[in-house]
This record gives C-alpha cells, sequence and structure tokens, in this order.
C-alpha cells in the first residue's frame, strides 16, 4: 500500500499529458478551441494537484501564497493586455517560464550542494542545459518584450567582432560544463555559467530587428518548452518532458512558418540583422522612382469605388491594427454588405505581429471568420475582385517581392492585390514599409492612394458610402 | 543511472513527434491562440518548483522554488486566461455567423 500514492500520482501526471495533447489537438478547430484550451487547463491543474500530494512537498502554506500570487498577476496581465500587444504578452510570460525553469535548476544544484552525496554526470549535464536554456529563454523574451513594447528601439543592434564574440562566449560555456562535469560542486563556475547564459540570452536578441522579433519569441517559446523537458530531466519526471517536447515543437513549426511567409531562413532572421542593411541597399533604387506619379483620390470617390463595386477584398495590416480601426472596418464591411458587395478579408500569414495576429484583431471585431481568407485561396480571386482595399499593409502586397530579383523582399509570397481591377491604399504617407523597401504598388496606374490615418480614412468611407 | 536518462530520452522523442503532427494541423487563423496556449502549457515547470520548493526546512533552494512557483504560475494563469480571452471572441461570431 506504501506505492498507492506514488503510483496514483504518476497516473495523474498520465492524465494530464494526455489532456494537454487532446487540448491541443482541439486547439485545431474554431469551434472546439475553447474548450480544447479548458482541457489543457484542466491537466495543468491535476498536474499541480497531484504534485502538491508528493511526500517531498511539505510546506503548503508558502507555496499556496506563492500560486496565489502568480495567480493574481496572471489573471490581473490577461485581463489588461491589448489585442495588438499579444506579441509582448506572449514573449513576457515566455521569459516567466523560463527562468521558473532555471530557477528549478539553480534550486537543485544547491540542494545537491547541501548533501554529501556526488551528483552523477547525467544530473549535471542536465541541470547545466536547464540553465543554459532556461537562461536564455529568460533574457532573451524580456528584452525581446522591449523591443515590441517600444522600450527600447526595436532597430538591430550589432557591433563589431560580434559574431566571433559570441561563438567564444558559446565556447567559454561548453568548456565551464565540461569542468562542471568534473568538479561538480564548485560553486564559481556554476554561477559563472549561469551568468553566461543570461548574457547570451541578450546576445542572442540583440541584432535582431523589431519586424523580426515575434519570430524571435516563436523561437523563445520553442526553448521555453525545451527548457520545462530539460527540467524534467533534472528531476525524472515524465510529465514536464512530454509537455516541453510538446511545446518545443509548436514552437518550432510557428517559427518555421513564419520564416516561410517572409521567405527567409531561420538563419537569415537570427544572424543577418535586416532592416538595418537593406535599407541603405534600396536607397538608390528610391531616386529612380521618385519621379513616377502617384494617383490619390479623397474618401468620397474611394466610397463611390466601393459602393459601385461587385467584389472587395480587404487587406488589413498591423497600420490597421495601430490606428484601432479593426471595429471601423467592420462598420465599412458590414454597410457594403447591405448594399449588395460582396466582402472577403485577405489575411496574409505575417499580418500584424505574429501568425494568426490579424485574424485574433478582426475576431475582436466580431468579423465572422468564414470571411476571413488564407493567403492561397485569396490570391486566384483578385482576377475578379473590383476593388481590393489595402489598409496599413505594405510589404506584403509588394508586387516587387514577385519579380526584382534586387529587392531585399524578393520571392517573399505576397497578396496579389495588383491584379485586381482596381485597388485602393490607405496610408499615412509614403514612407516605406517594416522591411525599409519602397513599394511599386503605389506607383501603379490602377492604384488609389488615400492619404491619412487609418481610422478616420475609413471612418470617412463609412460615411460616404452610406450617402450613395 | 543512464537508463533514467535513456527513458527519459524515449519519452522526449516520442513526444515531439505528436507534438508536430498535431501542430501541422492547426489552421493559420488559430495560429496566435496557439502560441499563447502552448506557451501556457510551458508554464509546467510548476511542477518542477514545487518539488524543488517543497522541502520543509527554509533554505536557498526552498527561496529559489517559491519564486520559480511564483513565475511559472503567472505564466500558467496568465496563458490560459488570455488564451481564453481571445478565443471567445472566435466563439462570439460563429453564432452570428
Amino acid at each position: 500500500m506504501s506505492d498507492f500514492l506514488p503510483t496514483s500520482i504518476q497516473l495523474s501526471y498520465l492524465v494530464a499529458s494526455c489532456l494537454f495533447i487532446l487540448g491541443l489537438k482541439e486547439l485545431g478547430s474554431p469551434a472546439t478551441a475553447r474548450r480544447g484550451n479548458l482541457l489543457a487547463a484542466i491537466g495543468m491543474l491535476i498536474a499541480i494537484v497531484a504534485t502538491l500530494l508528493d511526500q517531498k512537498v511539505l510546506n503548503y502554506s508558502m507555496i499556496l501564497v506563492g500560486i496565489l500570487i502568480g495567480s493574481l498577476i496572471g489573471t490581473v496581465m490577461a485581463q489588461k493586455v491589448e489585442m495588438t500587444a499579444m506579441p509582448q504578452m506572449v514573449g513576457l510570460l515566455n521569459g516567466f517560464g523560463g527562468a521558473a525553469s532555471s530557477l528549478v535548476a539553480v534550486g537543485e544544484f544547491w540542494r545537491l550542494l547541501g548533501t554529501s552525496e556526488t551528483p552523477s554526470i547525467d544530473i549535471t549535464i542536465t541541470i547545466i542545459l536547464s540553465v543554459l536554456i532556461g537562461g536564455v529563454t529568460l533574457t532573451g523574451s524580456l528584452l525581446a518584450f522591449a523591443k515590441l513594447q517600444g522600450l527600447i528601439s526595436g532597430s538591430p543592434v550589432t557591433f563589431s567582432l560580434q559574431q566571433p564574440f559570441n561563438i567564444s562566449l558559446l565556447l567559454g560555456f561548453l568548456i565551464g560544463s565540461a569542468y562542471l562535469v568534473a568538479h561538480p560542486h564548485d560553486v564559481p563556475v556554476f554561477l559563472a555559467l549561469t551568468g553566461v547564459s543570461l548574457v547570451l540570452g541578450v546576445l542572442f536578441v540583440l541584432p535582431i530587428g523589431g519586424a523580426d522579433t515575434p519570430v524571435v519569441i516563436s523561437l523563445l517559446n520553442s526553448f521555453s518548452g525545451l527548457a520545462a523537458s530539460a527540467a524534467g530531466f533534472v528531476l525524472t519526471n515524465n510529465m514536464l518532458i512530454i509537455s516541453g517536447a510538446l511545446v518545443g515543437a509548436s514552437g518550432i513549426i510557428l517559427t518555421q512558418i513564419m520564416c516561410k511567409a517572409m521567405n527567409r531562413s531561420i538563419t537569415n532572421v537570427l544572424f543577418s540583422a535586416f532592416g538595418s542593411s537593406t535599407t541603405t541597399g534600396t536607397g538608390s533604387s528610391n531616386t529612380s522612382q521618385l519621379d513616377k506619379t502617384v494617383r490619390s483620390i479623397d474618401s468620397e470617390e474611394g466610397a463611390m469605388m466601393l459602393g459601385y463595386a461587385r467584389s472587395v477584398v480587404i487587406v488589413p495590416g498591423y497600420g490597421m491594427a495601430v490606428a484601432q480601426a479593426q471595429h471601423a472596418v467592420r462598420e465599412l464591411a458590414d454597410q457594403l454588405e447591405r448594399m449588395g458587395v460582396d466582402v472577403k478579408y485577405a489575411i496574409h500569414p505575417v499580418a500584424g505581429r505574429m501568425p494568426g495576429h490579424m485574424n485574433v484583431l478582426l475576431a475582436e471585431a466580431n468579423v465572422p471568420y468564414p470571411q476571413l481568407h488564407d493567403m492561397e485561396d485569396i490570391n486566384p480571386e483578385f482576377e475578379r475582385t473590383d476593388v481590393a482595399l489595402v489598409i496599413g499593409a505594405n510589404d506584403v502586397v509588394n508586387p516587387a517581392a514577385r519579380h526584382d530579383t534586387t529587392s531585399p523582399i524578393y520571392g517573399m509570397p505576397i497578396l496579389e492585390v495588383d491584379k485586381a481591377r482596381n485597388t485602393i491604399v490607405i496610408k499615412r504617407g509614403m514612407s516605406a514599409g517594416f522591411s525599409g523597401v519602397e513599394n511599386e504598388l503605389f506607383y501603379k496606374d490602377k492604384t488609389m492612394m488615400l492619404f491619412g490615418g487609418a481610422k478616420e480614412m475609413v471612418a470617412q468611407l463609412v460615411s460616404g458610402v452610406k450617402q450613395l | 543511472m543512464t537508463e533514467g536518462l535513456i527513458a527519459g530520452l524515449v519519452v522526449f522523442v516520442l513526444a515531439s513527434f505528436i507534438g508536430f503532427e498535431i501542430i501541422n494541423k492547426i489552421p493559420p487563423t488559430l495560429h496566435t491562440p496557439l502560441m499563447s496556449g502552448s506557451n501556457a502549457i510551458s508554464g509546467i515547470a510548476v511542477v518542477g518548483a514545487l518539488l524543488v520548493s517543497g522541502a520543509r526546512d527554509w533554505n536557498l533552494t526552498v527561496a529559489l522554488g517559491l519564486l520559480a512557483v511564483v513565475l511559472a504560475t503567472i505564466n500558467v494563469v496568465g496563458g490560459f486566461l488570455v488564451t481564453d480571452r481571445m478565443l471567445q471572441m472566435f466563439k462570439k461570431k460563429e453564432v452570428k455567423a
């Protein structure tokens, strides 16, 4: 009977792992997604309660206080956050997760220090790995958060000999690790390793530009999963390993999707400091395009074009989200539909600041999700579309990606709005997009520019359409 | 001692395959909730934190463990709640549509 408790704890862990897998599976469809999230949350609750029953866990009061504080902060954060700020939120939470994994490993190291037994090689290795991944996740996520939140400049930071410096730091970490494996009780070396992990996280994110930061957050999300797995190896806990592996896989897949949507390899994103070098690279072509003509219209004309069109495809970009224009856009779409216009939304995979971000923002404005179309679905339809309305999107509609081999965005999959009969672009001015590339769409004959803030312009279009 | 490591690796690799299989099928519409949801799951480190901070005597390990409990709980609770907030909006529309 003495095995009863440990066995039931292990079985609860198994149940929790299954709930995580089922939960992720249910997240695959909008209809079941909410239940999926709930299943995963129940799995987490089971795991936590089961752990509290463990005989090693004795000081309940302190732990409950800790859980209470954490739940309180987490609840407030989840309620307060703006939907536009989701990438930062994920980044910050991610950093906390990484910190926790790292602290578990450091704590375990200290516990082993107190005992006379010499930890075996694999325990030391897993502790080091856990500290490394957790530390990188912590500082990397916090820096990415600061960049996205605008606390510090989003532009890439590079310095001379950056790569050699990083590599030597990593080498130093490996040497230190080898030393620690041989001398598992050496505290200064362990502390140095912890410090180096934290520094590596900062160095990892510093050279990455604001536009690429979401990719990094997704990658760090994967890391935080691996960190949890590593903590699982430290404590020989299968459930930690399983859940960590699930998260690690999801983070890597999302990172791949983002890189593919931007037509860049992951190494290119991480090491090329995109955005700083390219702006200078396109400087020469800017001047040649300046003498091309831009056709600008006012909102009444725009409303007329939209109102008398048969089909309209709305292409929302991050500019629309920043201006909080999604509700006005929905209103415009409703108004047009009432007049018999067929309205669809075209969503680029990296519209917004992370994959699926734009879908969330439009969902917030009560846009029915069957109206949202992926790039592959909508691109063949542009030829039959009367008006494509581009709101605050830039790089993702730049036709240069198709034919201009010198453009830094060449090869990136785009929404082919230039194939529509007419294109209206709502934009503040003629400034270049996130990538720093001039957009030739704006100079096409079929393109009308509607200069102004997204929110005001869409509101004017709404009233214009109403008067038709 | 290495058997534990090998058994762990087996579990890790198999779970990774399951993760890849499930997540590849999730449509782009739900990628943001997926990211925040899986992020909440990575807060499972809270279990490790609980085990480490469970000792009765007050020492550095327990202190670090408790800090980890707080941080991981923020990760878990914040992650699941914000995911639910997002998915709620998706659901509302379905009634409308």
